[in-house]
């Protein structure tokens, strides 16, 4: 977050971003429906900047495709994400990220669940608690200070795009 | 002096020094000019002013003397300066509001010619004793540092004779300078210090201080900045400065190291890239005693950065230390500070490639590839420390995402070592490892190991020596399996690329072993009729022979391959015509892609132009045959219009590049076949003697159309071969284009016609011959009852596309009509679309691939020309019509250069507004898709227009065509880059708006609004934007 703050974990490890999809013949034609998919889901989260490192969270692995789950159909997503550190005191603030990131890029009708991914963070369900709450969401995003540090995660930068 | 002369010049010096009239010094200096006076007369005129006890006063007259030396300094005589000098000398003690005058005219005085031995030496002393340059007015410290500038181009050789003074003086003067201006030139002056040899005797340390205190510079011009001096040209001009001798060394390596720590972005990059420049004048004992701090430092900024910047400075500086450490010649006491430096770098790196978790493995072989490939010694040194552990460890490794890894990493070690002639490679103690690492991993079945290893195969083959000639034919064998069994897109992409980099070093073990084997595939009897070949089955042999072809075109690079593939191509060619083989249609056309891409790789060898010189006749005769043939019987696929357009640019690519004796040949013949019926060159001879292709007769539209393969002959010619019997063939053409009602025919025949009437020399023959052409083509346009309107346009718009793309002056008679034809009720769509095809570059003729004579600017001139016209017809036509120029608009617009677009715009702002409303889906396409790009850089007429663009915008994200939405969308886009307070008040209706196409049935569309929505949700919001 700011400049001079120690960071919690200085040397994480990092991941190979995945390259853009690949586009079909079916994408481009006009009356073939693309049901959204796990994939399409995936691409929305994975640019989101790390609040603490300039990397992504798809560099850091804290999201992976295999952790997103969308039905089309019943209108659910349902996103794990997986903290570099298991004290990571930034967890409930990537959580946030990812829920605004897919509030304002998805449908309406979508019921949108984020979790931490089952056994990697210590206050796991006090987390999953406070990002599964409407409104403590609500009244999160109504803190500006709050906004501003979220905001900046989601800003695209030249790199993703 | 005469009386008259006298009291004339008194008079101007009253006026200038107590009348205060500025313009009387140039009245002074013409008249001096002129004679009447002399400079020394000047100065004893201004005399009782000169000793005036007011320094208003005195200012005023040195004033006036320097403004006249500035402008006659050309015509003073040696004995005048020296006067002047000593004079000028003495002023400088005087009150300071004299000062600016004084140094106003030694400045001018410096310029001079004449001036005496001494006095350089002698105005630097003073100036440096007497004046304290800080203390002065920006313009007065630029004059001072302009008289040193000047002075060490006129009189080097005296100013070395100051010695370190004129060092010493220099920093005293420019010591605090602030402005960027005056800084640029201080830098001039240091430069010239250090590289020119100047003696900095003891002041080597107060010289680098009072010029590295900028370093490293932070500048940001303020806006609207009439000087237009950037940080970079500041940054570009200090570096020189301190990187211009070893003698800063000492004092600027531990600067570099303390400033690397820097926070700030353009700090570290700066700091990297002047240590790169430094490192490539420095010696090894220059750098040595740094060593252990820099790369402390580098290493740090390519193991903790997070911009590929830095990192690639970092790599480059590291690269150019081990270079300059390389270089150095070693005294017998001196220790070998290369091998220090190695040390350093594989201690710290080396232990990364082995971790059990391969962390840091990247950053640690970027490091150790940037030394190694710096020099022969360092590559030898690290390519044995680091070589076997990483072959160890590949083949004691079982994950396959761990040993891709290691592949990569080994191939970075094999790719860039670039090794002079004499040194034998430094791989070739590893070569036999390394190549048994390739073909293990070319037989496992995983995808990206297969990739990765093809990639270090073709690195290996770059180098001499690598690849034993069993290597080579081993490596063949497993690409030919690949082809044959790998059906991953990718891991076939990696195959051809592969095979065509090794094909063009080892082309034999291609001609004995692959080619072939993929002959035998391609020919291969389709697996047992009946059950067994199922559809699936039948796709896959499909497959198999795509990739064949494919490959089979990617290693003909060299002529020996090229005999021996271009056969077996034109073979399938044969069979699929007379109907032995079961080629689908798909095939016969991707053979032809083929046939094109060796004739494209071709162009390098006259040899190879050679072999494939004969494959022209032989695509002329197939489809020669295919057409007599008719449709009687089996139908050939060579009928076929997308077939015979995929032949076209075979021929011509084979064409353009023919050598003029061959091409001069190949044109003589097409154009007898296609005239005079002979076709006694074409190969198996059987065809009848009484052919007329031009020939305009029922139903006969299979010999007509192959004036598309004329086309792609006599049109693709160098423009230096003359294309025989020129008047009766574009007789004929003319002919089968305005008569024939076969759609491929007669367009082929009106761009055939374009394309040589773009290449015919200008004059009265083509002038007629055009008046002819334009005549008939209004006759047919005129009659309404025509039944050939639609091929007299045709032709009119090929040629208005021939004469337009290279000036002619004819051409706006036939634009005029294409305009005119804009509100037909029956062509007008087909007139509007026209524009786009004269506005673009058309792949098959008319281009500059075709040798055809294109003015680079046609289509500004155009669009200059014609915009008016437009916009007019706009006006005028009946609401109905308007649609028709809006289209023929965008199509214009569409195609100018993105500078002509912005300065366009306004003008034609309206107009382009008007055409999102307009009902058409292509104009609405074109349009978004030339607003776009302006809106990244708006100018201010469309901000007063943003209602009307963000209404028809936003209406226009629920079109039913996908291309609308998706152009519709990028505008919204790039519209949340204006001002902010410019759009606020329609981000809610934006959001609002952005919420329907989030749930679109096309991804593409949902990503371009998920992108659009985000954006503008960050407007105005806090940490946003």
């Amino acid at each position: 977050m700011s400049g001079g703050a120690r960071l919690e974990n200085a040397n994480p490890l990092i991941f190979q971003r995945t390259g853009e999809r690949l586009q079909t013949a079916n994408d481009e034609d006009e009356d073939v429906a693309d049901p959204i998919d796990d994939r399409e889901i995936f691409d929305l989260i994975r640019s989101i900047n790390d609040p603490e490192h300039p990397l992504s969270l798809e560099e850091l692995n804290v999201v992976e495709q295999v952790r997103v789950r969308v039905d089309d159909q019943e209108n659910t997503v349902g996103v794990e994400f997986t903290p570099t550190i298991p004290h990571c005191s930034m967890a409930t603030l990537i959580g946030l990220s990812i829920k605004v990131k897919l509030l304002r890029s998805l449908p309406e009708r979508f019921k949108i669940d984020v979790h931490i991914t089952p056994g990697t963070h210590a206050s796991e369900d006090a987390v999953n608690k406070q990002l599964a709450d409407k409104e403590r969401v609500a009244a999160a995003l109504e803190n500006s200070q709050l906004l501003e540090v979220v905001n900046q995660c989601l800003i695209s930068n030249a790199r993703t795009g | 002096m005469m009386a008259a002369d006298s009291a004339l010049l008194l008079g101007l010096v009253e006026e200038f020094v107590l009348g205060q009239q500025d313009r009387k010094a140039v009245d002074t200096a013409t008249e001096l000019k002129a004679g009447q006076f002399t400079i020394l007369q000047l100065v004893e005129a201004l005399g009782l002013h000169l000793t005036s006890s007011q320094p208003q006063t005195r200012g005023r007259g040195v004033q006036l003397l320097s403004n006249v030396l500035q402008e006659c300094y050309g015509d003073l005589t040696e004995r005048e300066v020296k006067v002047l000098i000593v004079f000028y000398e003495n002023r400088l003690k005087d009150h300071y509001v004299i000062t600016p005058h004084v140094i106003q005219g030694l400045k001018a005085l410096t310029k001079c010619s004449v001036l005496p031995p001494g006095s350089a030496v002698s105005i630097l002393k003073s100036l440096f004793q007497d004046i304290h340059v800080q203390s002065l007015m920006l313009a007065e410290r630029s004059c001072v540092y302009n008289i040193l500038i000047q002075l060490m181009e006129s009189r080097e050789s005296e100013l070395k004779g100051l010695g370190a003074d004129f060092v010493f003086g220099f920093v005293q003067s420019v010591d605090g300078e602030r402005d960027p201006r005056n800084l640029l030139l201080a830098f001039h002056i240091a430069r010239k210090i250090v590289h020119e040899g100047y003696d900095l005797g003891k002041f080597t340390e107060e010289l680098f201080e009072v010029t590295s205190c900028y370093f490293p510079i932070d500048f940001s011009p303020p806006a609207n900045d009439p000087h237009g001096i950037t940080q970079e040209e500041l940054v570009l001009a200090l570096r020189v400065v301190l990187t211009g001798t070893p003698r800063f060394a000492e004092f600027l390596l531990p600067l570099i190291i303390e400033k690397l720590d820097s926070d700030v972005q353009s700090a570290k990059l700066d700091s990297l890239q002047t240590l790169t420049a430094c490192a490539s004048v420095y010696e090894h004992k220059d750098l040595a005693q740094f060593l252990p701090g820099l790369w402390a430092s580098l290493r740090r900024e390519v193991f903790q950065t997070a911009s590929e910047r830095v990192e690639s400075a970092g790599l480059a500086a590291v690269g150019t230390l081990t270079a300059c450490l390389s270089r150095s010649v070693l005294n017998s006491d001196s220790e070998d500070s290369l091998n220090v430096f190695l040390e350093l770098v594989l201690k710290d790196c080396q232990h990364h490639l082995c971790e059990p978790d391969l962390k840091l493995v990247w950053p640690s072989a970027k490091l150790l590839q940037a030394t190694s490939t710096a020099s022969y010694r360092a590559s030898h040194r690290v390519a044995a420390a680091v070589l076997p552990s990483l072959i160890e460890q590949y083949n004691s490794r079982t994950q396959c995402a761990q040993r891709r890894t290691l592949l990569e990493v080994l191939q970075g070690f094999v790719h860039p070592v670039t090794s002079s002639e004499e040194d034998e490679s430094v791989l070739l103690d590893f070569r036999q490892s390394l190549c048994s690492i390739v073909f293990s991993a070319l037989s496992e079945s995983n995808a990206d190991l297969q990739i990765t290893s093809m990639r270090l195969l073709t690195a290996l083959g770059q180098q001499t020596g690598l690849l034993l000639e069993s290597d080579v034919e081993l490596a063949v064998d497993h690409l030919t399996r690949l082809i044959l069994e790998e059906g991953d897109p990718k891991v076939s992409l990696a195959v051809v690329e592969c095979a065509g980099a090794l094909a063009r070093l080892h082309p034999a073990a291609f001609i004995s072993k692959m080619v072939p084997r993929l002959k035998e595939e391609i020919f291969s009897e389709p697996m047992a009729q009946g059950d067994s070949a199922t559809p699936s089955r039948e796709h896959s042999q499909q497959a198999v022979r795509q990739r064949c072809v494919a490959a089979l075109a990617a290693v003909s690079s060299r002529p020996s391959l090229v005999q021996e593939s271009t056969p077996v191509l034109l073979q399938v060619l044969t069979s699929a015509h007379t109907g032995t083989g079961a080629f689908s249609l798909e095939e016969v056309i991707s053979v032809c892609h083929s046939l094109q891409k060796i004739a494209e790789q071709a162009q390098d060898t006259e040899e190879t132009g050679g072999v494939f010189h004969d494959v022209i006749p032989r695509l002329l005769g197939l489809a020669l045959q295919a057409a007599l043939q008719g449709s009687s019987g089996h139908c050939s696929p060579i009928l076929e219009e997308t077939v015979l357009s995929a032949m076209v640019p075979i021929i011509s690519t084979t064409c353009a590049r023919l050598q003029s004796r061959l091409a001069g040949q190949t044109a003589s013949l097409a154009v007898s076949l296609f005239l005079d019926g002979d076709v006694s060159f074409l190969p198996e001879n059987a065809f009848p003697t009484q052919i007329q292709l031009l020939k305009v007769r029922f139903q006969c539209w299979s010999q007509s159309q192959m004036v598309c393969l004329l086309m792609g002959c006599v049109c693709w010619l160098p423009r230096t071969v003359e294309v025989p019997q020129m008047d009766r063939l574009l007789l004929e053409l003319e002919e089968l284009s305005c008569t024939c009602d076969h759609p491929l025919s007669y367009t082929s025949a009106a761009k055939c016609y374009a394309g040589l009437v773009n290449k015919s020399p200008a004059g009265e023959v083509l002038d007629s011959l055009i008046d002819r052409t334009l005549k008939r083509i209004s006759t047919e346009l005129d009659s309404a009852s025509s039944p050939v309107r639609t091929q007299a346009f045709t032709l009119l718009l090929w040629v208005s596309k021939a004469l337009l793309l290279r000036y002619h002056p004819l051409s706006t008679a036939l634009t005029d009509k294409l305009f005119s034809l804009l509100s037909d009720p029956e062509l007008g769509w087909l007139a509007a679309d026209g524009f786009s095809l004269l506005m673009s570059d058309s792949p098959d003729v008319l281009n500059r691939g075709s040798h055809a004579d294109v003015r680079i600017m046609y289509r500004q001139r155009f669009f200059t020309e014609n915009s008016a016209k437009l916009v007019e017809g706009f006006n005028a036509a009946v609401q109905e019509k308007k649609s028709g120029y809006l289209k023929a608009l965008s199509h214009i617009v569409n195609n100018l250069p993105r500078q002509v677009q912005l300065t366009e715009l306004p003008a034609l702002l309206p107009l382009l507004l008007e055409a999102l409303s307009c009902p058409d889906q292509g104009v609405q396409v074109s349009t978004l898709s030339c607003l776009q790009p302006v809106l990244l850089d708006p100018p201010s007429a469309l901000i007063t227009q943003l209602e009307v663009l963000v209404g028809r915008t936003l209406a226009l994200t629920t079109s039913p065509t996908m291309k609308v939405r998706i152009a519709s969308l990028r505008c919204i886009h790039a519209l949340s880059r204006f001002p902010e307070h410019e759009i606020m008040p329609f981000r809610a209706r934006v959001l609002r708006a952005l919420a329907a196409p989030l749930d679109d049935h096309k991804r593409v569309v949902r990503s371009e609004a998920a992108v659009a929505r985000n954006e503008w949700f960050l407007l105005g919001s806090p940490g946003g934007r």
